[in-house]
């Protein structure tokens, strides 16, 4: 029984990046028909913005320590952050420390600008393309946001710790009665799996009870209709590309302190969010979700040791079996609205 | 019809160059110098000789492609005379003098490996046909380095090893054109066993996460045995996928599991992960059997003990070299890679370089660019000033012996560079092994191939 609420809470963490991805790709495919391709690549931009606010605030003043020397026997550079400085020690290092929430206030306008030229500099000119176009283009934009990234970033993984205060794990097992370590959670999982509810519940909030998003929905579901109605959809779509963006980014941001951002990870979620959408329903949102944390507790299953001794490297192909399954019972996904990507 | 081009013109110049020919002496027309310098694949023509550094450009392990490949400029400066020098004065053997190598300035061309197999087999091809690469060096994975080596073999040209620590590159797939001066996953595992008695004792029941490839089997093949010599249990072995990103699913159960210890047999990305996600789930906060909990990472890198940043203080792990290493080599040669760079060099960027020395080393001695006469020059051969201290490349398989370094995270680090201490310096003895010790069995190094 511990094992299996372990395995639940493990898939929790995973689901929500699954799901925030997902619901941004819906979000993109419903209102702009695009199949974006270089939606990973926005989440891993997302995670760069943790890694570049950490930056700009350990940017340094350098001074000389002549009682020590560096490994060519020189007198040592010491680094103290400017943060430090102005703020002392105790501040500064607690604003330090934040970087990682404190990079959400960063990452919404830069997400959402990156958003808006994407849309407007590239995506537009390949609305009425087909969707093998709009992969390719998309792909391509991806490869190089990535090389881009590798570029001023480096290749290797770079640290971004989760604030102090946050770091450790929380013991399940005992408030659920059993044995203490039966049941262990990183606090800052926990805080992931929170901070995506959020998300997930502003966007439909935002949807659900805003004239914006009431426009945006009659949209999605009749676009010529709303036009004929005088309402500029383009306008709205392309701020909704710009939402889209700023959910994968955002997902990213809170993700660096669970893995270590490298240039490749957005390649690392793309597919398996594309197969999430698509278990989950072409176009539906709630579906996105639902299949994001259905297939995320589903891998963490398939990873437990008793279940791989009995079929080796399930863990690896669980989430395509469960879409073959689910499409061969559930052709238009879990929650699928006819007439989506149907010809 | 055909049409001779056969010229009075063309016969006196063909006749005239004949004659010169013949009458030359007989030190370069010799049947000496003949055989020394031809008969072999790229055989140098005019005055230059092409080495080709095959390294990742891109793909995870670039950062590290990019140290290897400053090492090997500083080298090939180095042997052309060019800089401060660097380990030529440190060097035990005395051949090379900054004039190239036997006299022919040293070139280079490079190759992307993408951390790929077919792609670093397709470069070193290239490098081979295309450019007349002589020397093959580069590396940072085992998988690429037993294929280039196996093409190497094939084409005829020396490989010199740069960072592969599975035992399978000296071991099950060695090859007589090949040889490494990295350690490998069973030094690793000698040098780290007795630092992990002392430090955690003999009574500890270990959990391994091991990268499902042949660095990753060896690897652990290799710790299991040697701390389970000194008392310790194996209570699992899990294999995770060299593409997996996110090891919660697999360290969940650690702690459950009655284990005290949790052996990382990762390298690279999936290292920096594991022993963040593992620091997370509050693995070395807590107490089982009633002991304190350990994280060991058998195979360390610098570049990788950056990006796992804090996570790694007090970790235990093993490397082939350091620059914190006080011997006249390392001085030397940190000295003059970090005046061109600004940083101090890498254990990777140092293999690369060490190997580029032994290589000109082995040509000058041998007086030939004839791989066989190279593999000779090698087989069985003592140096030392290298940064490594006395080192021997033993001939029955190509492996260098040398001493070992046990690394630990440190605990207040001066600067990025600074995350690892090194904590022991285990003595060549120690983890020496037999050539037919079972973890290395299988293959045979063959016959010497020297190509065209």
């Amino acid at each position: 029984m511990d094992a299996i609420l372990l395995q639940i809470l493990n898939g929790l963490d995973k689901g929500s990046a699954y799901a925030l991805i997902a619901l941004g790709l819906t979000l993109i495919f419903g209102t702009l028909g695009v199949v974006n391709f270089a939606h990973g690549a926005l989440f891993m931009i997302g995670a760069f913005c943790a890694v570049t606010m950490q930056r700009i605030l350990t940017i340094s003043q350098t001074t000389i320590d002549e009682s020590r020397t560096d490994f060519l026997g020189n007198p040592m550079k010491v680094e103290t952050p400017y943060v430090e400085n102005w703020f002392g020690p105790e501040l500064g290092g607690a604003i330090i420390d934040w970087a990682v929430p404190l990079a959400i206030l960063f990452a919404i306008p830069v997400m959402i600008c990156i958003g808006f030229i994407m849309e407007r500099g590239l995506i537009k000119h390949f609305y009425k393309r087909p969707h093998a176009d709009q992969i390719l283009v998309t792909f391509g934009l991806a490869i190089v946001l990535q090389e881009v990234i590798k570029y001023f970033y480096g290749a290797n993984p770079i640290p971004t710790p989760a604030p102090a205060a946050f770091t450790g794990s929380f013991d399940f097992g005992v408030l659920l009665g059993f044995d203490p370590n039966a049941i262990i959670y990183p606090l800052w999982r926990l805080v992931y799996f929170v901070f995506s509810l959020i998300i997930i519940a502003a966007v439909f909030g935002f949807l659900q009870f805003t004239t914006f998003g009431m426009v945006v929905r009659a949209g999605m579901a009749d676009r010529e209709t709303v036009g004929l109605l005088g309402i500029n959809i383009d306008k709205r779509f392309t701020i909704m590309f710009g939402i889209a963006a700023a959910v994968a980014g955002l997902a990213g941001v809170m993700y660096t302190p669970i893995n270590s951002p490298n240039y490749h990870m957005g390649m690392d979620f793309l597919v398996l969010s594309f197969v999430v959408v698509v278990v989950g329903g072409m176009g539906s949102l709630p579906g996105a979700v639902l299949a994001g944390f259905l297939l995320g507790i589903l891998e963490s299953f398939a990873s437990m040791n008793e279940i791989k001794s009995l079929v080796p490297g399930i863990d690896q192909i669980i989430i395509y079996l469960i879409a073959i399954v689910i499409l061969l019972t559930r052709p238009r996904g879990l929650m699928g609205r006819k007439g989506v990507m149907e010809e | 019809m055909s049409k001779s081009n056969f010229t009075r013109r063309g016969l006196i110049r063909t006749g005239a160059a004949s004659g010169a020919a013949l009458a030359m002496p007989s030190i370069f027309t010799g049947a000496a110098w003949s055989a020394a310098h031809s008969g072999y694949t790229n055989a140098p023509q005019g005055d230059t000789v092409t080495l080709g550094f095959n390294v990742p450009q891109s793909g995870p392990y670039a950062d590290e492609g990019m140290d290897e490949l400053r090492a090997f400029e500083l080298a090939v400066e180095h042997l052309n005379g060019e800089g401060d020098g660097g380990c030529l004065a440190t060097f035990s053997s005395k051949v090379l003098d900054g004039t190239g190598i036997l006299g022919k300035k040293v070139a280079y061309v490079t190759g992307d490996t993408q951390t790929k197999s077919d792609a670093a087999r397709a470069s070193a091809k290239s490098m081979i046909e295309k450019d007349g690469a002589i020397m093959i060096s580069g590396g940072s994975s085992s998988g690429v380095a037993v294929a280039v080596q196996g093409l190497c073999q094939e084409a005829g040209i020396i490989f010199m090893a740069g960072l592969t620590h599975s035992n399978d590159t000296t071991g099950k797939d060695k090859k007589a054109n090949g040889f490494r001066h990295f350690f490998n996953a069973y030094m690793s595992g000698a040098a780290l066993a007795p630092v992990l008695d002392k430090a955690y004792g003999a009574d500890r029941k270990a959990y391994h996460l091991t990268a499902d490839y042949t660095w990753g089997w060896t690897q652990q093949e290799s710790i299991q045995a040697a701390t389970e010599a000194i008392g310790w249990e194996t209570v699992n072995n899990v294999l995770t996928p060299l593409a997996s990103t996110d090891f919660s699913s697999y360290i969940a159960p650690v702690l459950n599991s009655g284990a005290d210890v949790l052996v990382l047999n990762h390298y690279g990305g999936n290292m920096v992960n594991s022993l963040t996600q593992a620091v997370q789930f509050g693995l070395r906060d807590k107490q089982v059997n009633g002991k304190d909990f350990q994280i060991v990472v058998p195979l360390y890198s610098e570049l990788m003990a950056k990006g796992a940043g804090a996570n790694i203080k007090g970790v235990f792990g093993s490397t082939n070299w350091s620059w914190k290493l006080q011997d006249e080599g390392t001085q030397a040669f940190v000295r003059s890679f970090g005046t061109k760079y600004g940083f101090p060099p890498s254990n990777a960027a140092q293999t690369c370089y060490a190997q580029t020395l032994l290589y000109a080393d082995a040509a000058a001695r041998a007086g030939s660019f004839n791989p066989c006469a190279i593999v000779e020059a090698l087989e069985g051969y003592e140096f030392d000033g290298l940064g490594n201290g006395p080192t021997l490349y033993r001939a029955e398989d190509h492996q260098c012996f040398k001493d070992v370094l046990v690394m630990q995270g440190k605990e207040n680090p001066d600067n990025e560079y600074d995350a690892l201490e090194i904590v022991e310096i285990t003595p060549r003895a120690q983890v020496e092994y037999a050539p037919d010790h079972p973890m290395f069995a299988g293959g045979s190094l063959g016959e010497c191939n020297p190509g065209a």
